[in-house]
């Protein structure tokens, strides 16, 4: 009995793979576009929908965080690939440092994005910006203005929240630190901030935003689009953790708010390169930066395009001067830091 | 005479059994190959590397990650072992109340994923979680500062929520030798007036022991394995500081060091333990052997045992799978359930029988093989085996890229030249690569789990086998396979609760538009929303109990089938 529920079994899932071969393969065969995501498919979905409406090209995704781009390199020239859609500069630099992109030359790029937020070359192109700023407890903190110095200040001993000091988030505004400040100086910075945490570094942003409801830190580091999906989704407990809190766009000395991008890199085999570079061109038009800003809550690339009313009423952002590419270079030395002043134990 | 001496020597046993024909010579080398794949393709990498890392890492990361290591390891095996063996032991050889009930429930954390746990109980445990949130208002606290709980987030915490999940493994191994031991010996230290401390410590204990050891280093290298658990909960193991290296740092080749210095450390750790064991015999004897006989625990004794043995199964199995039930239904997440989701839900299904189906067959080649000859190909290979499951899943999934695409590229360039078409990647591109990985990672479950069955089969009965003259094939099929078919069972079930969980290599390796629930699960967790995932992950815990109760079904049924004739002796006598 046991036997032929299990041959029965073995056949439905020669079945079901072979279904999936053939998916798999007939792929190409259509007008198509396949996207390799590091950023989860439901977000970008509205914008995936949208552009297959007009166009008719249908678009085929598969999201992976970690080591999407040995996953391109290794597939080679035979990598069903066209584009790479990932967020944070380090990951766009490190795309280009692998060699699985190509350059792309396109004056509505051009025109739409600043060069700061994109590669000289052409190899990435940012599309949305994200700020790291502090959450501050409303009840306790009355200040409105901060400086990214300011949260190494013996004054908030054991009162400051922070994800892992390695994940990219954090690297890239420790890279923007020593870009600012050099290694050393950075250093004294990393070593004073770690002296104020309130406990060890975990979890995501949004447990730092619940740890200040909690009464477990009084400030904490996140990014600016969590904010917005706490308050305004579903889920009535989080909306606790997003009203506990009020943002302060913190800036550097002599600077501004650090901001990251999420982007997009035309991958270098790519077998669909027209498709690839009209959904390229498509995702500045004002239309998708729109249907973007508004999924996502990011602060749109392309210049006129209304913000989130939630990131709206943060402020008005002043990115900071320090080109972001600067900051893709210094995230080695960053992620060394963080383990030389033992920031996460 | 001599003639007849002549033929006395040809049919002994031990000569000819040592030959195995040349086709299963080259399978059992071809699976070996398998699995050194990836490990060769690692150390590949890391060659590529210069040692530039290292003075960084000894100075700034290792230390503090091997203490970091090594305490989440020991606590584990302490923790989920003492878990184990004490529930094992208590429904084994006691009678209390729910006690039949629980020896259906202890194995069913077995069927949560790690992660999963790891989420729920920060969910729930967390400073603003449920249960906190819920003593404050009862207590009228009003900042953390006002009490003290302990930290979920934190060694201790991760200690706790992977034994909670891990101990399984412990408990049906340690049920199994307790099940199958002779119970003499028992009921002499018994007769003898021996306490039932005593029997635990000097007669359950050391027959547990080798159940303990396969049990606890399962569980360890699964703790191991993890990375999004430890990571979430703020502890920075070794494979932690392996993704570190790699992403943050931009150096593959350095975090292929990491690993092959770790794999170095594992494959240690399996000698160690090969070694411990080296010359203790396990085999039953062909004879029945009688079971256990349970003693009631009465009153307070009874309910501290049922009290001991409830414990685990609320805190790695009721208590995650209600955060799911209330999740799913305050979300109404059950609109989720369309045809997407009942894709995705096939697309799991159809990797893990398949993924199980081929693993079974190359484990009973290799188990087999191993068992009609002893000789170096056959041992190295069961060993290599054992190595894939040693190797983090996203760690195997690196190392397996290059071969599979190498292959790929060979087919895609035989097909361009035959026909002039663009063939694309046949194994990546097709959820191949995901299978072998499958394989790859979990035929050490059963090899283990077969070697096991077959080691306590006495060599006798194969002995007598060919001495009546059966041919090797015959031994295989009316001897060996009959004998490993509970092993078999079991080990089927095993490997396919941990495909339906597996996520790293499945993350890496699947094709477009593939999903299987647990990747599912991590996008909504990626995104922060882990709450909306609650479907996926409620629906894997589901498909993963029915292998594990199947588990438990056919384990329970073996004894009572021994259990009846022997209990009336059992009672005659006494």
């Amino acid at each position: 009995m046991a036997n032929i529920s299990f041959a029965r079994g073995l056949l439905f899932g020669a079945a079901a793979l072979g279904a999936l071969a053939g998916s798999g393969l007939s792929a190409s065969a259509e007008e198509a576009l396949n996207i390799y995501t590091t950023r989860e498919p439901g977000l970008i979905k509205p914008v995936l929908d949208e552009f297959t409406k007009e166009t008719g090209i249908k678009v085929n995704t598969i999201f992976i965080s970690n080591g999407l781009e040995e996953r391109i390199r290794t597939e080679g020239q035979n990598s069903p690939a066209d584009l790479i859609i990932t967020v944070d500069i380090g990951r766009l630099q490190a795309a280009k440092d692998y060699g699985v992109t190509q350059p792309v030359k396109s004056e509505a790029l051009e025109k739409v994005i600043p060069a700061a937020y994109r590669d000289p070359e052409g190899h990435w192109f940012g599309i949305a910006l994200r700020g790291r700023v502090v959450y501050a407890s409303k009840d306790r903190v009355k200040q409105d203005k901060i400086t990214y110095e300011e949260l190494a200040d013996p004054k908030w001993k054991g009162k400051v929240c922070i994800r892992s000091g390695q994940h990219l988030y954090n690297i890239s505004l420790i890279a923007a630190m020593i870009a600012h400040k050099g290694e050393a100086k950075a250093e004294e910075w990393l070593r004073g901030l770690k002296a104020n945490l309130a406990k060890k570094p975990s979890g995501g942003d949004r447990e730092q935003a619940k740890d200040i409801l909690a009464g477990v830190c009084d400030i904490a580091v996140g990014n600016t689009y969590y904010v917005s999906l706490m308050l305004n989704g579903k889920d009535e407990e989080q909306k606790k953790w997003g009203e506990a809190i009020n943002v302060i766009l913190p800036t550097f000395e002599g600077g501004g708010t650090h901001v990251n991008v999420s982007g997009l890199a035309l991958a270098k085999y790519a077998p669909n390169k027209a498709n690839a570079i009209k959904f390229m061109e498509y995702m500045v038009s004002d239309e998708s930066q729109r249907i973007h800003a508004e999924a996502n809550s990011e602060y749109p690339v392309k210049a006129g395009i209304k913000v989130h009313p939630t990131i709206a009423s943060f402020g008005e952002l002043k990115p900071d001067n320090v080109p972001i590419a600067e900051i893709a270079k210094l995230r080695k030395k960053a992620s060394e830091l963080v383990d030389k002043v033992g920031f996460d134990q | 005479m001599t003639a007849r001496t002549q033929t006395a020597f040809r049919s002994a046993p031990q000569k000819k059994a040592k030959r195995i024909p040349w086709w299963l010579s080259a399978a059992v080398a071809a699976i070996g190959l398998l699995v050194l794949l990836p490990v060769a393709s690692l150390i590949r990498i890391a060659a590529e590397g210069d040692a530039e890392i290292w003075p960084h890492l000894i100075a700034n990361v290792l230390p503090a990650s091997i203490v970091d290591t090594l305490a989440l390891l020991t606590g584990i095996g302490i923790v989920a072992g003492s878990m184990g063996i004490t529930t094992a032991w208590l429904v084994t050889a006691h009678r209390f109340p729910g006690r039949n009930l629980l020896v259906w429930l202890l194995p069913l954390p077995l069927a949560v994923p790690t992660y999963i746990t790891a989420y729920i109980y920060v969910e729930v445990f967390d400073s603003a979680g449920l249960v906190q949130m819920a003593l404050r208002k009862a207590m009228g606290w009003t900042s953390r500062a006002d009490y003290w709980f302990p930290e979920i987030r934190s060694l201790p915490g991760c200690i706790l929520v992977m034994s909670v999940v891990l101990y399984p493994y412990i408990y049906i191994a340690a049920r199994a030798m307790f099940l199958t031991q002779s119970a003499s010996m028992l009921e002499v230290a018994r007769t003898l007036g021996a306490s039932r401390i005593k029997l635990f410590r000097i007669i359950a204990l050391p027959l547990a022991r080798p159940a303990l050891a396969v049990g606890v280093s399962l569980a360890l290298l699964e703790a191991l394995n993890d990375i999004g658990a430890s990571e979430y909960l703020g502890v920075r193991t070794l494979t932690v500081s392996v993704y570190n290296t790699w992403l943050n740092r931009g150096s593959l080749a350095g975090a292929a060091q990491i690993a092959c210095v770790m794999l170095a450390f594992v494959i240690g750790l399996i000698l160690i333990e090969r070694y411990g064991r080296r010359d203790r015999r396990y085999a039953l004897s062909p004879k029945r052997h009688r079971t256990v006989h349970p003693v009631p625990l009465t009153g307070g004794r009874g309910w501290t045992a049922t009290l001991l043995c409830t414990l685990p199964v609320l805190m790695g199995f009721a208590l995650p799978v209600s955060f799911l039930l209330r999740e799913t239904l305050r979300g109404g997440l059950l609109e989720q359930f369309d045809a997407e989701f009942l894709a995705h839900l096939m697309t799991t299904l159809g990797l893990s029988v398949v993924a199980t189906g081929a693993v079974l067959a190359l484990a009973v080649m290799l188990v087999s093989a191993a068992r009609l000859s002893k000789n170096s190909l056959t041992q190295g290979a069961l060993f290599t085996a054992g190595l894939g499951y040693a190797l983090p899943g996203t760690v195997l999934a690196l190392g397996l890229m290059t071969p599979l695409v190498g292959f790929d590229t060979l087919i895609g360039t035989l097909w361009r030249n035959l026909t002039g078409e663009r063939l694309g990647l046949l194994l990546m591109g097709a959820a191949g690569g995901v299978v072998i990985a499958y394989v790859i990672r979990f035929l050490s479950i059963a090899t283990g789990s077969l070697s096991a069955g077959l080691d306590r089969v006495s060599p006798s009965l194969e002995d007598a086998a060919r001495t009546l003259g059966a041919s090797r094939r015959e031994m295989v099929w009316t001897i060996q396979i009959p004998l490993m078919r509970p092993a078999l069972a079991s080990a089927a079930l095993l490997i396919f609760v941990d495909c339906i969980k597996e996520l790293p290599a499945t993350l890496l390796l699947r094709p477009l538009n593939t999903e299987t629930l647990s990747t599912l699960v991590y996008t909504y967790a990626s995104r922060g929303r882990f709450e909306d995932g609650a479907l996926a992950a409620l629906v894997i815990v589901l498909v993963g109990l029915v292998p594990v109760i199947q588990l438990v079904r056919s384990a329970e049924a073996r004894p009572k089938v021994a259990e009846s004739p022997d209990l009336a002796t059992g009672s005659s006598s006494a």
